[in-house]
């Protein structure tokens, strides 16, 4: 029997085992919507296009399946574009399809065209145009396949209209043949043996955990390798969760808002070995400046990271799985050095660090993080948007699974965190999801609050208050010499009442004396909760490594 | 420092966008690219000459490498291999320059292929030093036009740029 090409779409997405799609319909995608009638699969409809990537986003982060997104073309199609671009820096699989105008008239400029492939080819792992219905049930598996394999990222489907209603006979592929695209997933052995030989000759040796453990699936190797060896170990930001931070060899996360301790570790070390990380410029700094003393091995899955940023000593290109599961076998034991003497009194500084400057009149937002990461027990998935409150709950929540920390770390997407908390939450129904968030980040998405409710989702939002951009504040603050331009609200709405117009229950603190209890009342709650803090404006995230300068060079640290 | 690239690619609609857009999005300078198909008409070569040092170079063949329709990079090595440019130029030449003309393309085994009254139209193939000194002998003529198909290239002896065959 002969089906549409709208119908082979979907049952391409069912036999890829897809349970949700996000998405948003409209006109040149009608056969798609009209065919997604008739399947299982569940579709999420979001306020926004560019909700729905995130939210799928977020779906496949936690739930490390691919993510599926939708769109019309046009407006519906550019509007995915942030969210393809957000996935694609910080390398999550998923698929965004788009519905396109009919074939016959590409390239006439016909009401609601746009050349997305052209537009998306920069920012995803592959695209297709689709010009035959007879070629959809190969694309749908290619695609899932590009996307999930090798270095994860999304890959975009464009289905013109007419292809859409074509009559094919269906048949899925069984096997891919892609001869462009052969990841190489085993290290090669004799690095591996070099790589495990210098770690046993080090004496300082630190590894850097990079979001690659995370997607790797690779906690597990990490955790014997630095049980085994007693290496401390530093995550960058995208590697939050990767290694727990209640261990005593988590040393947290470096960066340009790393923690001390973690960055002055990796300015001594003698060895680096950088496992599932790209050497992003936010995690090292200078250049020059980071771990000046140290060779590095470096494992990543896309050859093209070796060598790019920072030049490995030993680069192995392969799955960290299975690269550090061969390291561990060739270390050797080791006890507690002084080296880890070192590093443990590093760490002892973090925890002395004075609280007390903040007088009950003024919230403290490190002592919410600590008390949510403690009431929580760390457990819980936490979203962030982008600002201070991302940096501070990187720095001050005590992550301790892997695929908890889902924040927009490579493009630095504000209004990321909502939808992503409600793809989190779809795919971890029992899981307690909070987005950490501050107003300028907030007022990007907040409708998605209706998608929440609609949904039965029950996402709690923090939301950092301060009547402005924080983050960008500091940065006229130390780069324009405190020219402050456009950072301030002059007006705010008032959250509790918009969250409560949408059912969210709402409540709002000002005083250190209050967030115990309204903490307690936001984990408690069944549904979804706004919780709002006042903060001020000034409030600072540090310690703070200024543009061109070594991650040692800290200011407040 | 110039370095020429073999790429084979599948030969579908929208590679070569793929391929520029890369280039320019990564800021690399490419020198000249020619494309063509190859023995297999589902795939085609580029060769592409880029301008870089060796961090540039590496860094412009892992990011090909990276595209799913980019089957296979090679870079040339100068010495094992046989490097060729296609140009026609079209010269300013009157009755009584004609004939000194024909003589310095003769010498590079150039061939005219349109002859005009004001001018003279000639096909030379070689290399890179071999056209830039007959594009220098010609100037003083007046060059009115010069067109070149950019590099093309391939390995001495009976090593091949091919992708190895699908079992």
């Amino acid at each position: 029997m002969k089906i549409t090409g709208a119908q082979a779409l979907i049952k391409s997405l069912e036999i890829e085992k897809v349970k949700y799609v996000f998405g948003y319909p409209g006109g040149a995608i009608l056969p798609v919507y009209d065919a997604l009638n008739y399947s299982k699969i569940k579709h999420i409809l979001t306020r926004s296009e560019q909700a729905a990537a995130h939210a799928a986003s977020g779906y496949a982060r936690v739930s490390g399946n691919v993510g599926v997104c939708m769109a019309t073309s046009g407006p519906g199609a550019t509007n995915l574009v942030t969210g393809i671009a957000t996935a694609y820096m910080d390398s999550i699989p998923i698929i965004a399809i788009t519905g396109q105008v009919s074939t016959s008239v590409i390239g006439k400029d016909v009401f609601q065209e746009v050349d997305i492939t052209g537009a998306t080819a920069p920012f995803t792992k592959h695209n297709y145009l689709i010009k035959d219905a007879n070629d959809i049930p190969r694309i749908v598996k290619e695609a899932f396949y590009i996307a999930s394999t090798g270095r994860p990222g999304p890959v975009l489907i464009d289905l013109p209209k007419d292809v859409a209603e074509t009559k094919i006979n269906f048949k899925y592929p069984e096997n891919i043949s892609l001869r462009g695209y052969k990841p190489n997933i085993i290290g090669h052995s004799l690095q591996i043996s070099r790589a495990a030989e210098l770690i046993n000759k080090s004496r300082c040796p630190v590894i850097c955990a990079g979001g690659g453990i995370n997607s790797a699936g690779a906690e597990e190797e990490l955790m014997q390798l630095a049980e085994k060896t007693c290496i401390p170990v530093v995550t960058t930001l995208m590697g939050i969760g990767a290694f727990p931070a209640n261990h005593p060899l988590h040393m947290g996360m470096i960066g340009m808002h790393g923690i001390p301790a973690a960055n002055k570790t990796v300015t001594e070390a003698d060895l680096v070995i950088a496992a599932g990380s790209r050497f992003a410029d936010r995690t090292v700094g200078k250049v020059e400046g980071f771990a000046p003393k140290a060779k590095i091995i470096h494992i990543d899955i896309d050859p093209a990271e070796i060598g790019k940023n920072i030049q490995a000593h030993i680069p192995i290109v392969g799955d960290v799985k299975q690269i550090l599961g061969e390291i561990v076998k060739k270390v050797e034991h080791k006890v507690p050095s002084a080296w880890n003497e070192y590093a443990s009194s590093l760490k002892k500084l973090k925890e002395e660090e004075n609280l007390g400057s903040h007088s009950d009149e003024r919230l403290n937002p490190i002592e919410i993080i600590r008390q949510l990461s403690n009431k929580t027990k760390g457990k819980a998935i936490i979203t962030t948007e982008v600002g201070c409150h991302q940096m501070w709950t990187a720095q001050y929540y005590e992550f301790i699974k892997p695929r908890t920390f889902i924040s927009s770390g490579g493009l630095g997407t504000m209004g990321y965190g909502l939808p992503a908390a409600i793809g989190a939450q779809m795919a971890k129904k029992d899981e307690m999801i909070i987005n950490i968030c501050g107003d300028g980040s907030f007022q990007m998405n907040l409708t998605e609050m209706a998608t929440a409710v609609e949904n039965n989702l029950p996402v709690k939002i923090v939301l950092f208050n301060n009547s402005g951009l924080g983050l960008v504040r500091q940065l006229q603050e130390f780069y324009c010499d405190k020219r402050y331009n456009q950072v301030y609200f002059s007006f705010v709405p008032d959250f509790i009442k918009l969250a409560e117009s949408y059912n969210f229950k709402a409540m709002r603190i000002q005083k250190q004396s209050e967030i115990s209890d309204a903490i307690d009342s936001l984990i408690s709650h069944e549904g979804p909760f706004l919780l709002e803090c006042i903060l001020d404006i000034n409030e600072n995230v540090y310690p703070m490594v200024l543009n061109g300068s070594p991650i040692n060079e800290m200011i407040g640290g | 420092m110039k370095t020429t690239l073999s790429v084979l690619v599948e030969n579908q609609p929208g590679v070569l966008s793929r391929i520029a857009g890369l280039f320019s999005r990564r800021g690399f300078n490419i020198d000249s690219l020619a494309v063509g198909t190859t023995e297999n008409p589902d795939i085609s070569r580029m060769t592409i000459v880029v301008e870089g040092d060796e961090y540039v170079v590496e860094q412009v063949k892992k990011q090909l490498n990276k595209l799913v329709d980019v089957i296979k990079v090679s870079k040339i090595i100068p010495e094992d291999s046989v490097t060729r440019e296609l140009v026609l130029i079209k010269v300013d030449a009157d009755s009584h320059m004609r004939s000194e003309i024909i003589q310095i393309a003769e010498i590079f085994r150039a061939s005219i292929v349109d002859v005009s009254q004001k001018s003279l139209t000639i096909e030379l193939t070689g290399d890179k030093d071999k056209i830039a000194a007959f594009e220098e002998l010609l100037r003083p003529f007046g060059i009115k036009e010069l067109v070149r198909t950019g590099v093309i290239a391939v390995n001495r002896g009976a090593n091949t740029i091919k992708i190895e065959e699908e079992v």
